[in-house]
């Protein structure tokens, strides 16, 4: 195809293209519009100057450094977490080889497309009785292990095939398992390890059935559980809405271009999986 | 040498103590659940199967299974379609005649609703589409409840479902694409074929992998959908957007039915393993 055909393709994904992006740009300017040049110019208007008060206004109503906060101790903790637990269990699975390895797996695979639904209650419950409801804490070791099943069963995939000689030598020279582990295991997959590092801290900042259900004060909820809950209340108006939407999309946003690397590589990597 | 593996069992145990507690007894007691009348205090009273009866005969059981059909459709089946094409055109076609960094750049703005948490794409687009003050009816000069209608909102829903989902399919069969050996194609070209048959006959084959890899994981969360349906309906107007993880969430923690709430879960859980396995059986016997 030569001449106009070619533009034409091109023309039609830019189009689409701007479509997906629409939202963003949209949430951007209305955000720093005031509600009456709101209702008076409408949503397309470019604004006529920086009005920062609705986002100020959100920010204050909701504590949203709070809120961020939160969101950022949990993912963090979870990632860190989950990405250790993942590493013992393949170090176990794909290197040792232990005795029923396969339905270990399966296990672990199973457990992680499982509907949250079907463990939210009886998890509400137990912490409640442990006195665990309503803190972080608890997000916190439901989501490692929820993450670490997938890590597991990625890992295990990924040290499978890891080279036996170095190990074997490093066993000559008189390291024991725990030492190969982490002088040569850990070093030698850290690339594998930063990319679930990022897409556990990833997920789980993007949570919301479990937060919601666990977190209910305002002082542990996290970013998503609160604008999603606060979500057509009354009070909102056009600018604080869409405020309130750039305060959440704009955290993800940042990953999203800070990773965007590894993001990509490792979508690639979950999926050949 | 023979390699002792007793050893690694230790490395397990962490993991297997925690799963245990957050995953084997949470089901479990949530399947136990499911067989008994519970308000969520006081002592369960086993009731057999009568919950499950009680499904069987609930009209709202049975929609919410419809809707989640036609969320399959678009979070699974749609972008996956969508994205097939795109990717394609965006490897094969802007990529070789517009240079990588176009095809780059487009792949990335198709990926951009995918970062957002699903629950802040859903305060997004509730904003975007709220009746009286939100963009698109500005836009449109249009005056629709789109997500207050009966008959609109799971239409709604699912035209935002594409929008998250799109770019997901996008990235991966590029990628696959990637490992397609650039003969066939070149061979073909030689040959005259159209961009159509190469599609069809060349890169529909080869990321064969990829599509089911794909359908699978995107049927998944459409069966397990929660967040956009919570932020952008709670399951309303009336019924027409309810989901089987809303309506159990519902039973749980506002209509204090625990013992139904369980049967909902469990069979949600059923339904999502022998998914699964389907998937894995089929794809086992392509390689």
């Amino acid at each position: 195809m030569r001449g106009p055909g070619r533009w034409a393709v091109l023309f039609a994904l830019v189009v689409l293209a701007v479509v997906m992006v629409f939202p963003f740009a949209i949430v951007a300017i209305n955000a720093v519009k005031s509600p009456a040049e709101y209702s008076s110019q409408g949503p397309l208007s470019l604004p006529d100057g920086l009005y920062l008060q609705g986002i100020i206004d959100f920010w204050n109503r909701v504590e949203f450094g709070t809120k961020l906060w939160n969101s950022l101790l949990i993912s963090a903790s979870v990632a860190v977490l989950a990405v250790v637990l993942s590493v013992l269990n393949a170090y176990a699975l794909g290197i040792g080889r232990v005795k029923g390895r396969l339905s270990i797996l399966v296990l672990f695979l199973v457990a992680n497309t499982l509907p949250q639904e079907a463990l939210a209650y009886p998890l509400y419950y137990l912490a409640k009785a442990v006195g665990l409801y309503d803190t972080q804490l608890a997000v916190i070791i439901v989501m490692t292990v929820i993450q670490a099943a997938f890590g597991t069963y990625l890992l295990s995939a990924v040290l499978g095939q890891f080279p036996k000689e170095i190990l074997e030598a490093a066993a000559i020279d008189g390291a024991g398992r725990l030492r190969s582990l982490f002088r040569i295991v850990v070093p030698i997959s850290r690339p594998t390890l930063n990319v679930l590092l990022i897409f556990f801290f990833i997920w789980t900042w993007n949570e919301f059935f479990l937060p919601l259900i666990f977190l209910i004060s305002n002082d542990t909820q996290t970013v998503p559980v609160a604008l999603g809950v606060l979500q057509g209340e009354k009070y909102m108006d056009a600018t604080m809405s869409s405020a309130s939407a750039l305060l959440g999309v704009v955290p993800a946003v940042a990953f999203f271009l800070i990773f965007q690397r590894t993001l990509t590589r490792g979508v690639t990597v979950g999926a050949i999986k | 040498m023979r390699v002792r593996t007793r050893g690694y069992w230790l490395y397990l145990i962490p993991s297997l103590l925690l799963f245990l507690v957050v995953i084997v007894v949470p089901f479990l007691m949530n399947v136990g659940a499911s067989f008994t009348r519970w308000s969520g205090v006081g002592t369960p009273r086993w009731i057999g199967f009568d919950n499950y009866a009680r499904l069987l005969k609930d009209e709202r059981f049975w929609q919410s299974f419809q809707h989640n059909v036609g969320l399959i459709v678009a979070m699974a089946i749609v972008p996956t379609a969508i994205g097939l094409v795109l990717a394609s055109a965006l490897f094969d076609y802007i990529g070789k005649r517009f240079g990588p960094r176009t095809a780059s750049a487009l792949r990335a703005m198709y990926y951009l609703p995918q970062v957002l948490p699903v629950a802040v794409a859903g305060v997004v687009w509730g904003w975007m589409l709220h009746p009286s003050y939100g963009a698109v009816n500005q836009i449109f000069g249009l005056d629709l409840d789109w997500l207050g209608d009966p008959d609109l909102a799971l239409a709604t829903v699912m035209a935002v479902m594409v929008w998250f989902q799109l770019g997901y399919p996008v990235v991966i069969f590029m990628a696959g694409l990637q490992r397609v050996d650039p003969a066939y194609y070149e061979a073909a070209e030689i040959d005259g074929a159209s961009w159509w048959r190469r599609f069809w006959h060349i890169t529909l084959p080869q990321i064969r992998p990829e599509i089911f890899v794909v359908l699978l994981t995107c049927t998944i969360a459409a069966l397990k959908v929660f967040g956009p349906i919570f932020v952008l309906t709670r399951g309303g107007p009336g019924n027409a957007t309810m989901v089987p993880s809303y309506f159990s969430y519902l039973n749980f923690f506002q209509k204090s039915n625990v013992g139904y709430g369980s049967a909902i879960a469990t069979v949600l859980a059923l339904i999502i393993i022998v998914v699964t396995f389907l998937f894995l059986r089929v794809q086992e016997r392509e390689q």
